[in-house]
């Protein structure tokens, strides 16, 4: 069954083949992401206070240099190698089989790009207002942990990376936030490292059972492990639910959500977008990395209390959304009906949920850490969040109003624009292989809709009120700033096959490796791709021209909502 | 009573051995005890000659080198016991093993950072005096018999050295009445303990005819006693003396009292260097001794012991005020997440327990470094509001706590998480998932107290006023002793190979004696 269609994509893929020769610089890429921020740190630290003005340039440049790195690595990406680049493996602690082993594919590629994209924006893009040192320096010690995170293919390393991102992330709330900023830092500190502390007890589990069951020495090494697929069943269910409570609560799945409306609304508007567009993206990225990988069996067993969790999320994430008074918040709580689409995704099974579940994971990071990026300007402006004391902004910065607007569609999921092949191909596969999860989480794309577009006619629309005459309109720094997120939501909207096409092997390849491990694992697909010339399916050939017209009724579609306010 | 099933009588040996005169005594494989008994002395009778004629940085300075000598003498010992395996000297009193050597230099380290952290100490309390620095090397080299101890009269010797002296210590503050109730408490509790102690070591000797370790550990595994409620009380009577030693719950209660009453670089010592020498026998009589034939008895004790400590030590570490207090609450859970390692009875367990106590070391020295510093004149300011607005008053200071506090509540890339791990891997390696649990989210219970002073330190709106005015002074022994704490603490975590190969060589063995 899998096989057809590994057939079929990799004729399709035959000229992408071609193209691209394997990455041939040996060039220690993900060390460099890794290490150039923290130099950025550290040089930050060792500036004395007098040299203030050094700090923000300082971060700026070396985040600008991590950034390139990953554009540098998404160029000399191998597009049809399914398996992972860059590799880089050293011994850490040899007497525990604990390396530095790190790698992408086209799973964590993206994010690993998104995250070098994010940093200079959100560094760039908000303001901070005193202790410009620490700032920028626990920025630096983010962006590098964060790269650990999503190219550490060793558990304990990436453990480590999962860990040490709370540390800053930490700081930046506690410091620079709003007025509950102290409960709300805690609240986040706690809750995931109550997370963690299941995963570390599960991981360590994993490999001291791994090893008895190979009878070699211990390793933490995440290919093998997930290679060798060792150890019984039920230890192998009890050790998904302790890595999956870590990675739930990250996401953050309902009912371990509440952490996530006062983390985000806390935090200054930086951390705000890397909350949403970087740290989010680790739960389920752990889903699909050390869920559906190292745990096939168990996953697929789980799969329909994460995908009920999932939906849950998306109705219940859309419902509080709706209810919010604070514009921040409610981006918070869009958030929350996101992952959800991401998580179902993940746990559908199919090549095209999971697939439209990393495009979710990058093109929610662009969306809605350009929301939190224009809600952190209206603050900085209005010094207020608050819907009922926002009005009629439109008439008095249109072309804010028009950012605005663009962004709050691509966050909708209007056609056209980044947010909607993500979902449409989350839809497919769920209804594929777990149809009424996909019914249910349908609805929620209507949600989506009337939450942010009341949200905008509140706040955008309406009469003029006096306080917020003297609303100032997009600067040029600030539209400077945002301008590569709103290239990459037209571009990705109109466009998603470069992203997909790295994205795809990679896919495949887990899904095969889940198909080989799991009894009575029936990979259920809506075709996608064209028909072979001589294959003839009426079902394929339909799904085909669906496929293809999309785009095009996007771009109509999206114009008409765009002149619409 | 006890029905023997005789292969290799004890009292066989015992009678050869006896035969044989004097034993001969192999200095060098003592010479670490040595040098810091030799030191303690020879500081006070050269001090005394002198007549307050010595400069006041002497003896700190003398405390510092004699134990650096002490350390240096371990690497050839250790090449020794690497090449020739573990021996037994002194008529198999002592035993020379790694992990003995691995204890010792635990200790010299927290005499060195305990006698750095006096230097400034006595100066500010105008307390000057070289009684402090004898203390503390004797009290290390009780400290030192004990984790070396191959027989159960010796340690309980080196623990009253050990203990004797640190009653003292605890009590020196002369001008605070707080740290007399301290070390007076320390005293009668300690010495509760000690009793409990000696009759376990009583009962043991009755149900098995011996006191030193090897034999007993012969006796057991060659005979099997139909009634062993004598040993199984002797096991629970010992237990209550080294838990109270290593500050485990229930046996804590004067762990709080005391590291506050104590002066803050004896309460260093004590969360360090103690704590080590009191794993050491631990270790030692239950994991080596009764851990191959009575594991099944004494391992759920220290499991109970381990659980209540976890959550004895974080539940009550949250709600303290007073950052000593605090430190003595965390303290308490520190010794239950050991005490999880020792639980797990195997050499795996072991290195993980010496591992923690290194990493401890530093963390928890460097920790009561910055107390120490911040307690300023009369140690009496350590309510945790005293220290709000730390992180703008000296950020420096409060970014060295904050590496410590983070490192505690086993933060990765620091010392803290990979103690936590080794020893999460010992126990689970042995089945044991339910406490591994228990003791990770006690961990993150006991995290939220490190997150409590580092709110305080940085997030508080209204710093102390009297932070801002007064001028802190850090005296040079206390930033060395800072520098070695922040550089143990990353360096254990970043680039902890050499140290992990190490702990995992320090294996605990008793070897027969060979006249």
């Amino acid at each position: 069954m899998i096989g057809t269609l590994l057939n079929s994509t990799s004729l399709l893929l035959a000229s992408e083949f071609a193209e691209e020769s394997a990455n041939a610089s040996n060039f220690p890429m993900i060390p460099a992401l890794i290490i150039t921020p923290l130099i950025g740190a550290i040089i930050i630290a060792l500036i004395p206070r007098s040299r203030s003005d050094l700090y923000k340039q300082i971060a700026v440049i070396t985040s600008v240099i991590t950034g390139a790195f990953s554009i540098a690595m998404l160029v000399a990406f191998n597009t049809g190698d399914s398996g992972y680049q860059f590799v880089i493996d050293q011994p850490w602690i040899s007497d525990l089989g604990i390396s530095l082993h790190f790698g992408v594919d086209g799973i964590s590629l993206f994010l690993v790009v998104l995250t070098g994209v994010i940093f200079p924006i959100a560094l760039l893009g908000a303001k901070v207002d005193h202790d410009p040192k620490p700032y920028y320096g626990w920025l630096m010690v983010l962006m590098a942990a964060s790269m650990g995170v999503f190219s550490s293919l060793d558990l304990v390393l990436f453990f480590a990376f999962f860990e040490l991102v709370l540390v800053p992330m930490y700081f930046l709330i506690g410091l620079w936030g709003h007025s509950n900023r102290v409960y709300a830092a805690t609240k986040f500190f706690l809750y995931t490292m109550l997370g963690s502390a299941f995963m570390l007890v599960g991981l360590v589990s994993l490999a001291v059972l791994n090893a008895r069951a190979m009878g070699g020495p211990i390793t933490f090494d995440l290919v093998e492990i997930a290679k060798n697929q060792a150890i019984s069943v039920t230890a192998g269910r009890w050790i998904f639910c302790a890595f999956a409570v870590a990675f739930a609560v990250k996401v953050p799945l309902f009912p371990l959500h509440t952490w996530l409306p006062d983390a985000h609304t806390e935090a200054p508007t930086a951390g705000s977008v890397i909350l949403a567009a970087v740290m989010l993206k680790l739960g389920t990225y752990g889903f699909i990395r050390f869920g559906l990988d190292l745990f096939p069996e168990a996953s697929h067993w789980a799969a329909p209390v994460m995908m009920t969790l999932g939906v849950i999320g998306i109705i219940y994430g859309a419902i509080c959304a709706t209810m919010q008074k604070d514009l921040k918040r409610l981006v918070a709580y869009s958030s929350i009906a996101h992952l959800g689409f991401i998580v179902l995704g993940v746990f559908a099974f199919s090549v095209q949920g999971l697939e439209g579940s990393i495009l979710i994971m990058v093109n929610h990071g662009i969306s809605t850490g350009a929301l939190f990026l224009l809600v952190g300007w209206i603050y900085e402006r209005r010094h207020t969040r608050q819907i009922a004391e926002l009005s009629g902004l439109q008439k008095v910065a249109p072309i804010f109003a028009g950012v605005f607007t663009l962004v709050m569609l691509s966050s909708i999921g209007v056609p056209g624009l980044n947010g909607f092949p993500g979902e449409f191909l989350v839809l497919l596969g769920s209804f594929a292989s777990a149809r009424w999860w996909g019914v249910v989480a349908v609805s929620g794309v209507i949600l989506a809709a009337l939450y942010l577009l009341w949200a905008y006619q509140r706040v955008f629309h309406g009469p003029v009120t006096e306080p917020n005459k003297g609303f100032r309109e997009l600067r040029l720094t600030e539209g400077l700033v945002i301008a590569p997120l709103l290239v990459l939501i037209v571009f990705l909207g109109l466009y998603p096959k470069p992203m997909l096409d790295r994205i795809e092997p990679s896919v495949e390849r887990l899904l095969a490796h889940v198909d080989a491990e799991v009894e009575g694992f029936e990979l259920r697909e809506v075709k996608f791709v064209a028909p072979l010339p001589g294959e003839v399916d009426a079902g394929h050939s339909e799904a085909g021209k669906t496929e293809a017209g999309h785009t095009e009724a996007g771009e109509t579609e999206a114009g008409h909502t765009e002149g619409k306010p | 009573m006890i029905a023997r099933i005789v292969q290799d009588s004890p009292v066989q040996t015992l009678a050869a051995e006896a035969a044989s005169g004097t034993p001969e005594i192999i200095w060098s494989a003592i010479a670490p005890n040595l040098i810091l008994m030799l030191g303690g002395v020879l500081l006070l009778t050269v001090v005394s000659l002198l007549r307050g004629k010595s400069p006041s940085w002497f003896p700190a300075v003398w405390t510092v080198v004699t134990a650096s000598l002490a350390l240096i003498a371990l690497f050839p010992l250790w090449a020794r016991v690497q090449d020739e395996g573990a021996q037994t000297v002194m008529a198999g009193a002592v035993g020379l093993d790694g992990f003995s050597l691995f204890v010792t230099g635990i200790i010299c380290l927290s005499v060195i950072m305990g006698a750095l952290l006096l230097e400034g100490y006595v100066r500010r309390e105008g307390l000057e005096g070289a009684e402090w620095y004898v203390l503390l090397l004797l009290s290390a080299s009780g400290g030192v018999t004990m984790a070396s101890a191959n027989d159960l009269i010796v340690m309980f010797i080196g623990l009253e050295i050990l203990s004797v002296a640190a009653y003292v210590l605890t009590a020196m503050h002369s001008k605070r009445i707080s740290s007399q109730e301290a070390g007076l408490k320390y005293f009668v509790l300690g010495a509760f303990a000690s009793a409990f102690l000696l009759y376990g070591i009583a009962l043991t000797y009755g149900a098995t005819g011996s006191t030193n370790l090897v034999r007993i550990q012969r006796f057991l595994s060659d005979t099997v006693i139909t009634q062993n409620g004598l040993l199984l009380a002797g096991f629970a009577f010992m237990l209550v003396g080294f838990g109270f030693k290593i500050g485990a719950a229930p046996f804590h209660t004067w762990a709080p009292d005391v590291y506050q009453g104590a002066p803050s670089p004896v309460t260093a010592y004590m969360a360090s260097g103690i704590k080590a020498a009191g794993f050491a026998g631990l270790l030692r009589v239950f994991v080596v001794t009764f851990g191959p034939t009575y594991g099944a008895d004494w391992r759920p004790m220290v499991y109970a012991l381990a659980v209540l400590s976890l959550l004895v030590g974080s539940f009550m570490a949250i709600v303290q005020t007073n950052v000593k207090r605090m430190l003595a609450y965390s303290s308490i859970s520190h010794a239950g997440f050991i005490l999880v390692a020792v639980e797990a009875s195997s050499t795996q367990g072991t290195s993980a327990a010496l591992f923690y106590l290194l990493a401890y070391t530093f963390m928890v020295t460097g920790s009561f470094a910055i107390v120490t510093i911040m307690g300023r004149t009369g140690d009496g300011t350590h309510a945790l509001d005293d220290y709000r607005g730390l992180g703008r008053a000296r950020p420096g200071l409060a970014l060295i706590f904050t590496v410590f506090l983070l490192a505690q509540a086993g933060v990765p890339f620091t010392a803290g998480f990979l103690s936590k791990f080794y020893v999460i891997n010992s126990v689970v390696a042995e089945g044991q998932y339910a406490l591994a649990v228990i003791a990770m989210v006690s961990a993150v219970v006991a995290a939220f107290l490190y997150l409590r002073v580092v709110v305080a330190m940085y997030f508080s709106e209204d710093p102390a006023a009297e932070l801002m005015e007064s001028r802190i002074k850090v005296p040079v022994g206390a930033s060395i002793a800072l520098v070695i704490a922040v550089v143990g603490t990353l360096w254990l975590g970043i680039v902890p190979g050499a140290v992990t190969n190490v702990a995992n060589d320090a294996v605990a063995q008793l070897v027969a004696f060979k006249s």
